[in-house]
């Protein structure tokens, strides 16, 4: 068939199906998919631009609009890579507090993520089951630091405050509740017929394809390859913790939804840990390493990521002796993911493509910056 | 062996610079030998950085004009003009990750603001095609032989770079110049 007789079709900007701003024109033979064409940039906001004029506190809050799902992550990750910068050292108890809102965040993230994927194939339930619970986790950073969404967490060489003295007690409620939400949305889900169909095999990739896509994260460990920077490259006390890297096998839909799933009881384990480890420590341990008042960083360069919800996010910050950092280049994880795009949907259906769009988890926010 | 001497024995004279600090190691090469290093770099078996996790741009114009009037405040009196060209104004750095031993680096190549013109890595790894992408609608780098080189962030009939450092943080009010005909 001739190339103009294939059947353009223009998903987005604006679409109940697409996840934030994001477009994408796929030239369709019928229900599948010859080419996929992914257009960004509807949410750009000029992030990287901004940072460059505004010193290094002012830009944690600009950090929380980048994935906004989980803007802990991001927060501690700039955090992170300043403090590389400053050659800071992080008192471990600031560290510990990072690590436990941390993975309360990357619950929250699979929980966006699994919800929205099973609303994206038609199970609605899944969703309020488990997002009834997400709204607790956010009840949790409210009362930690009075921010639902965009939480600010942190600041430059360690955290702001201690946790809330009955902040066990409030993780104790909150735990078997979760667990059940997580267990009941693996019931409807795992087994089901019409979820398998759905699912398993739909836009499978190859692990040396998604190495080479750069991808990271639970897209590439759905591929088979186990690789976590909380394990590879450990940082806030990761090396200290027992856990587990849940890894899939085809790299397809279903494995990227299991591995979210499995990758929240590991979450849970970690926290639990984490409590255990944040009651042995004295009450009047220091929660901020010794900063200056205006914070001039050298005229140095350096890398740092962490492990986000999403996969690697990195900050490349080189600084110029002044108090504002010279250039801020952010590696979103989901920025390289969705790079892949048109390989993954390739020989698919149209309805296959919004089932892969939900399961990489694409945040318009981070993709854009 | 540590990463740097594994690095100086795997690239030898195509080294211009290597700089360490908190541990990231910067290696500088020429702009023409960047494709060769990079293959070497990648399949070298002492190193194996198998893994591109980002390829990024940097201008320096606002730093070297910093250092000018720096130089010229200490000693004003016998203030002179540097002799020789100008240092070249764009940085295009890759950064490198090998899996294997889970050591990164980075690599970092100058591009002179007349000749802007690097050649491209997206046949190493496919992951460079938007950051490639990313550095030409930011900075106005173009890379050679890249399959796809258009606009990302950006619409297509932008007419600025909008993360070069001489242009300002508000914009020159493209947003209101709205182009109908192509």
């Amino acid at each position: 068939m001739a190339r103009d007789d294939y059947v353009k079709i223009n998903i987005g900007p604006s679409h109940p199906a697409m996840h934030g701003t994001l477009r994408v024109i796929a030239e369709t033979d019928g229900e599948t998919i010859i080419n996929a064409d992914p257009e960004i940039g509807y949410l750009h906001r000029g992030v990287e631009k901004l940072g460059e004029h505004l010193t290094y506190h002012q830009f944690i809050p600009i950090t929380d609009r980048l994935n906004y799902c989980s803007a802990i992550a991001n927060n501690v990750s700039y955090e992170m890579a300043v403090e590389k910068l400053m050659g800071l050292e992080v008192p471990e108890k600031a560290q510990l507090i990072r690590l436990i809102m941390m993975e309360l965040a990357r619950i929250a993230d699979h929980i966006v993520c699994i919800g929205i994927l099973g609303v994206d194939l038609g199970a609605f339930t899944p969703f309020f089951y488990l997002f009834i619970q997400r709204e607790e986790i956010y009840e949790i950073f409210e009362w930690y630091n009075g921010a639902r969404l965009t939480n600010t967490f942190g600041r430059i060489g360690g955290v702001e405050a201690d946790l809330p003295e009955d902040f066990e007690a409030r993780w104790n409620e909150l735990k078997p509740n979760l667990l059940k939400a997580i267990d009941e949305t693996d019931k409807l889900l795992t087994h089901n017929r019409i979820w398998m169909d759905r699912t398993i095999g739909t836009t499978a990739f190859s692990p040396e394809d998604a190495l080479n896509w750069g991808f990271t994260g639970p897209c590439l460990r759905a591929c088979g390859v186990k690789r976590d920077l909380r394990k590879d490259e450990p940082y806030c006390l990761y090396d200290r913790f027992e856990f587990d890297i849940p890894v899939g096998k085809n790299g397809d839909v279903f494995d990227r939804y299991w591995v979210r799933m499995l990758e929240m009881y590991e979450s849970i384990k970690i926290i639990d840990q984490a409590i255990e480890m944040y009651k042995e420590m004295p009450e009047d341990a220091p929660l901020m390493a010794k900063v200056p008042k205006v914070m001039k960083a050298p005229e140095q360069e350096i890398y740092s990521a962490i492990e986000s919800p999403n996969g690697e996010l990195g900050f490349y910050i080189k600084g110029d002796g002044s108090d504002k950092p010279y250039r801020i280049k952010i590696r979103p994880p989901c920025y390289m993911v969705y790079q892949a795009f048109p390989e993954l949907v390739k020989g698919e259906m149209i309805a296959d493509l919004i089932a892969c769009l939900s399961s990489l988890n694409i945040i318009a926010g981070e993709l854009d910056r | 062996m540590q990463l740097k001497e594994r690095i100086m024995r795997c690239l030898g004279s195509d080294v211009l610079a290597i700089t360490e600090y908190q541990g990231d190691i910067v290696v500088e090469v020429g702009k023409n030998r960047i494709r060769t290093v990079m293959e070497k770099l990648k399949n070298d078996p002492d190193l194996s950085m198998d893994f591109l996790s980002d390829v990024l741009g940097v201008d320096n114009k606002a730093l070297y004009e910093k250092a000018k009037k720096k130089a010229k405040k200490k000693d004003e009196a016998e203030a002179e003009e540097p002799k020789g060209p100008p240092p070249p104004r764009f940085e295009v750095v890759y950064l490198l990750l090998s899996l294997k031993s889970n050591e990164r680096m980075m690599v970092k190549v100058r591009v002179p603001e007349d000749d802007l013109e690097v050649p491209t890595v997206t046949d190493l790894w496919k992951a460079a095609t938007w950051p490639e992408r990313e550095a030409y609608d930011m900075f106005g780098i173009r890379f050679k032989g890249h399959p796809d080189l258009r606009r990302l962030l950006m619409w297509d009939e932008f007419p600025a770079y909008p993360l070069r450092k001489d242009y300002p943080l508000e914009g020159q009010g493209e947003e209101r110049i709205l182009i109908y005909d192509a």
